[in-house]
Formats: C-alpha cells, structure tokens, sequence
C-alpha cells in the first residue's frame, strides 16, 4: 500500500513522459516479437535440440539415453567423414577460385550499358533459377553415355574418338561437378559483383585514365581494391556454400566413383537417414557449425 | 512432443547445413482417432517407385469393393528411406507402409511396425505366404510384416539376338560359365557397330551386385552371409569365381561400355531397347517389355549350374504409431487373399505374395509366369540388420569390395571384406 501511495505521488511529475516511454518500449517489443519468435523457433530452439540430440543415442522411436561424448568421439574412426573434408576444402578450393574468376570476367564483360547488353545479362543468370537438383540432373542426362548429347556432339566434331568418362573417374566427377556448379552459379555471383562495379564513381576511372594509367593499372589500381567488400561477400558466400555442398554430389556423381566424390553434408546425410544413427549426425552437425561459423568469423575479419 | 521437436529440429539443422536438403513430412499423418466401426476410414500408405505398379493396381481394386479407403502416396524409391527415417523421427508415419524386404529387419528392430502375429496366425493361408517374406517380417517370434511385392532375379535373353549370332534361340544359358560363352559370342558377332552387346550389369550399384550376383552364389551351395547376418562370406570361392566371371566379360569388352558407371537407376533400361543379348532382371520388367520383343526367362545359375534367385520386393506392415489398425490390417488382409493375389497380381503377370496359388489360370498362360513363380520357394532373401547401409548405400564396403573385385585391385578384397563385416555389425 506504502508503496502505492509513494509512486502515485510521484506519477503527476513524469506521468506523461514515462508513459511515452512504456509505450515505446512495448511498440519495440511487438515490432521484434515477429522475428524473434521466427529466429526462436526456427533457429535457436532447434540448434538447441540438436546439440542435446548430439549427446544422446537417439532412436528412430523409443527413448533417448545420454552417452555424451561418445558420438563426439566416434568422428575421429568415422574414415569417410575424415576423407569427406579434406574432399570437400578441395573441392571448396578450386570452385571458389574458379567461379569468382568466372564471375568477375563475366562482370567486366556486362557492366557498362551498351545495346542488347540486358540479354547478355539475362542470359548469363538464367542457370541460377534452375533448382540445384534440377541442374544435377541436367547434367547426369546431358553427360551420360548412353544417351547423353554431348558425347555424340564431341565425336562427330572430331573433339573425341570415343565417350568420356564424365563422372566414370574421381578426377573427371570432380571436374564435371565443378563446371556444373559454376555453370548454375556463374551468374548470380556475377549479379553480386556486378552491383560492386556499378557502385564505384565513374570520376575516379577518369582521373586514373587523366593521369595516365593502362587499362590493367586500372583493374589492379581502382577497380580491385574499390571492389573488395563486394568481392568479400562473394567469397564468403561462395566458400560456405561449397563446405555445404550437398545435393550437386547426391544428384549427379552420388559420390561416386568409389566415394571419391563424398561431401562433409553427405556423411550427415548418411548417418541420419540410411544408418539411422540420428545422435551422430547431429554430432557432426554441430562440428560443422562450429567450424563454419569459426571460419565465417575469420573471414569476415580478414576481409572487412 | 518433445520428441516430435527433436525430430522437426534435426530435419532443420541438416537441412540449413545441406543448404536446401528438403524432406517434408509429407502428407502421411498417424491417422488420427480410432473411428467407429461403421464409419468409413481412410487409411493412408506409402510406397516406393520401384514397386508403384503393383501398389497402385491393388489400392485401385481395393477402394473399389471397400467402403474403408486407401490414400496411397509414392515415394521416389532413393528418397524412400530417408522419407520413412524423417517420419518415425517425427511420428509422421503412415498408417501402412511397404518397404523393401530387405530393410524390413532393420525396421522391425527400430520398433517401426505395429506386432500383427495374431491377426497373420488367424489368416486360411497363413501357410502360402512367401517364405523369405515372412522371414524377414519375423523378429524374436513376433510377425510384423505381410509380402506385398515379389521381384526375383533372373536371366532374360533376346531371342532375336541369339538367332542373329547363331545361337538357339530358345536354349538359354543353364550355367554362368554358358552365360558368359552366349554374351562373349554376340559381343563378337554382332557388336561390331557398338550398339549390341553381350550383357549388362549395374557396376556402381551396390543393391544391381546383390541382386544379380548373389543367386548365382546360392545355386553353386555358397552362402555371402552366416544365417545372423554378422559376418561376410563374400571373400570365399563361391562368391569370388562369380566375380572373375563378369570381370573377363569386362575385359573383353562384352558388357556394355557404361556397366561400370551404371549407378542403378537405368540399368534395366537397355534390353528392353534390344541392345543386350543376356543379361539378369527383375522378373517385374516382364510385363513391361515391348510386345514384339521375343523374350527367353531362365533361372539364374551358379558358375557350373543349380538355380536360385533373390526373392526381392516389397513387405508391408502397419506403422507402430497408426491409430487405424483394424482399418490398415482390413487392407493388408485383403491384399493377400485369393481375388486380390489372382485377379490383381496374377492377372497383370506380376509374381504373387502366396505360394499356394503359384498355378493360377492368369500364370498357366505363359510359362515364364510360372517358372518365376515356381523360383518363389527356391530363392533367398539374406537376413542382416545393417544390410541397407553395407549393401546398398553407395558409400557402404560393399560397392567398393565389388568393384574392386571386377573392376580394379583384388588384392584389397581381402581388407574391404573385413570392413562389409564391421559394418554389419555395427
């Protein structure tokens, strides 16, 4: 009651101002409950669940029993996940610098606006609205050997004397794989840089040229450094999605031949749904994440 | 709930780390509250591509002459068990689902099928149900499963090919060693131009090897697994005289430029085109080959004869979590009677779930229907609770070890049999 009285005898001083107040702090609130109810539910609560699920054996049906941290420890004698990294950093290595080498030559070619370069433009991101699965597939058909097109095309061209082996040879998937990524990607990335290129002040070019510079001067000079934090986003988008590489290797090579072609993805895959064993691939879910957002921290400040 | 979270929540993470690996719960549902006995039902199904046919055709006849119904929904036969591993996980099941014989163990030992030994004891023919089915279905003495689809290797030969390279177009081959002399004998003469060819098998396909390959173990007395289905027997002579045989029909050439990339899902696709002189298939491509295509079917046999075959196809069971168990065991039951094995199987050449009624007035109208049917009895399904991932997965020991045998280094067999054991054990 004491209480009461002594905040009702101080309500007429700020009363107007505190409800103010009140009345922000509670709009703030409704205008961040949608997103945070999204990021809850969607992203902490089953973070959460799966690191749990990661220290527990854990049943298709019937009760989960904690055995923290043997599905930690098995990683270590799992031999396809520890072949699946280091398949996966080359594999993130070489598409990474090929793909911005790709898309920053594509960039160059489409950026100042000269006729009909809206269909250059178009044409070159069209491969990004195909689905990725619908790409692989794509690919598998347009490769095989059997009834494949490109194949025939080569031979009476007198490119080749016999089918190639697409996908038949670790090397040839790889390579077959990565063209089909760079192939679906190309585009986008050239989209991101290209947006970089149109944001650099067309005075600077003219004062570089003014003062005499070629035009390599001015790609290594003004345009290269000028582009850095588009090419920042690029790359990191383009280094976590090839560590997450999935459904270009399930598709199209299957991880074949021989498992040469198994990605860090398609071990959890693996675990979870062919060998049932759901407590080891959120096991190595959260090892991934881990090392994904440890490597995105670096990146981010290297490159800022 | 708190599983149905954990299940929803794993499905989350691997698919924000597979950046797009979606796998929707589908439209299966448990089924609800348990209806009124006069209340019509609808149940609801899943099955695989793979055996979509014969599925269809029964739920088809089935929700014709029933007041309860069935909602069937297909599954793409790789996404099969995935799509069954997310919905456990999530207690999405359907009320019914079918499911490759071969995984059936590791479903029952996972508590995925409801306990149906009474109800199977009460059927009139519980005795003509396909034995390796059953078999399989059969977990410390308690029936889980029905057979819904039988799928049995064996070799199909063209005749038109045969009689082009001089060979009796109505004499199939009675051994593996006459298998590989028949195929090596039209490579040569008639495959000149690169479209014919001997045979065919799927070599980056770790499910083609067992399917194909094993029965011609099992015909010469050999075993590939001990009856637990814990160690394997793939290193002894049995199994590798198999291998040195398809591996010299590689060598010379007699096999098809594509066998050792074929992954599975075309490999069946060639002989109907009229390209493959011999080659082993599921019987349930009979049906489906062209009209005019004169087609011999004859048991596969071990390197110096016997016949066997891989009893394949489909069980299928009542989910432990359906609250429609009348309902689904009132489906189940009727797939196996007389009308619907007869007058839906039989009719459409398919092979039947009952023994009993191999010789049926549909089957005696082409004797390969009965030979396949008569194979029911003598094949094998192998048992092991860890077969899908050491035998089918693409990343299990098996493919690796039987490639290797025909394909690439045979001094390696040795290791990569050990790994086939360690992963059925595990």
């Amino acid at each position: 009651m004491t209480l009461t009285i002594t905040r009702s005898g101080r309500r007429p001083a700020h009363s107007a101002p505190s409800a103010r107040w009140r009345s922000r702090k509670v709009q703030g609130w409704l205008y961040a409950a949608p997103t945070a109810v999204i990021v809850g539910v969607l992203f902490i609560a089953p973070l959460v669940l799966v690191v749990w699920m990661s220290l527990n054996r854990w049943p298709l049906l019937g009760q989960a029993t904690f055995n923290a941290p043997t599905n930690y420890v098995k990683i270590a004698d799992n031999p396809l996940f520890v072949d699946a990294v280091l398949f996966t950093l080359k594999y993130t290595a070489i598409t990474t610098v090929l793909l911005s080498a790709v898309a920053l030559g594509l960039a160059l070619l489409v950026q100042d606006r000269k006729p009909g370069i809206g269909f250059f433009r178009t044409a070159f991101f069209l491969p990004g609205a195909v689905g990725f699965a619908a790409a692989g597939l794509l690919f598998y058909g347009m490769l095989n050997n059997d009834f494949g097109p490109i194949d025939p095309m080569l031979q009476s061209l007198g490119i080749t004397d016999e089918p190639v082996k697409w996908i038949g040879t670790p090397n040839m998937a790889l390579f077959s794989t990565i063209t089909l990524v760079i192939w679906r990607f190309a585009g986008f990335n050239m989209l991101i840089l290209l947006t970089g290129l149109q944001a650099i002040p067309t005075e600077v070019y003219e004062a570089a040229r003014s003062d005499g510079a070629n035009r390599w001067q001015v790609f290594t000079k003004i345009t290269l450094p000028l582009l850095r934090p588009t090419l920042a986003l690029m790359l990191i988008l383009s280094i976590t999605g090839s560590l997450l590489a999935f459904d270009q290797f399930f598709v199209f090579t299957n991880g074949g031949p021989d498992n040469s072609t198994v990605s860090m993805v398609m071990v959890v895959y693996r675990d979870a749904f062919f060998r049932f064993d759901l407590g080891g691939a959120a096991a190595l879910s959260v090892v991934l994440l881990v090392a994904l957002v440890g490597l995105n921290t670096v990146m981010m400040r290297r490159l800022r | 709930m708190r599983r149905r979270l954990a299940g929803i929540s794993l499905l989350g993470v691997l698919a924000l780390t597979a950046a797009a690996c979606g796998s929707g719960g589908g439209d299966g549902g448990g089924g609800g509250s348990t209806q009124a006995a006069d209340t019509p039902v609808t149940i609801t199904m899943w099955t695989r591509a793979a055996t979509q046919t014969q599925s269809e055709r029964l739920v088809q006849e089935y929700n014709k002459t029933h007041k309860n119904q069935v909602k069937l929904t297909v599954i793409p036969t790789d996404n099969y068990q995935p799509r069954i591993a997310a919905a456990a996980g999530a207690k999405q099941l359907p009320d019914v689902f079918a499911a490759d014989v071969i995984f059936v163990p590791n479903y029952t030992s996972q508590g995925l099928f409801m306990d149906i030994t009474d109800r199977v004891n009460a059927l009139p023919h519980k005795a003509g149900l396909a034995p390796s089915h059953m078999k399989l279905g059969t977990l410390d003495g308690k029936m889980y499963t029905l057979p819904h689809t039988l799928d049995l290797s064996v070799w199909f030969w063209n005749k038109d090919l045969y009689e082009k390279a001089g060979l009796d177009p109505e004499q199939g081959p009675k051994t593996l060693k006459e298998f590989a002399q028949h195929a090596t004998t039209i490579q040569e003469k008639l495959g000149k131009d690169g479209k014919v060819h001997g045979t065919f098998f799927g070599g980056n396909c770790g499910g083609c090897y067992v399917f194909t390959f094993w029965p011609s173990v099992w015909a010469s007395g050999g075993q590939v697994m001990n009856a637990e289905g814990t160690q394997s027997l793939n290193d002894q002579a049995a199994m590798t005289d198999v291998f040195k045989i398809y591996r010299e029909l590689y060598e010379k050439k007699a096999t098809g430029p594509t066998a050792k990339e074929e992954q599975g899902p075309t490999w069946t696709g060639f002989f109907p085109k009229g390209e493959i002189g011999v080659m082993p298939m599921p019987s349930t491509t009979l049906g489906l080959m062209p009209k005019d295509m004169k087609i011999g079917v004859t048991p596969i046999a071990g390197p110096d004869g016997g016949e066997s075959t891989f009893v394949g196809g489909d069980s299928v069971g009542i989910s432990s979590t359906s609250k429609n168990a009348d309902a689904a065991w009132e489906f189940l039951s009727w797939t196996v009677s007389d009308q619907a094995q007869v007058e839906v199987m039989a009719k459409n050449k398919d092979v039947l779930a009952r023994t009993d009624l191999a010789s049926n007035k549909y089957s005696a109208e082409d004797p390969r229907v009965v030979l396949i049917n008569s194979l029911v009895a003598k094949g094998q399904t192998p048992f092991a609770l860890r077969f899908g991932q050491t035998f089918n997965d693409p990343q299990g020991p098996w493919l690796r070890y039987a490639r290797e045998a025909v394909f690439g280094d045979v001094s390696k067999l040795p290791q990569l049999n050990a790994e086939i054991t360690k992963s059925l054990q595990q």
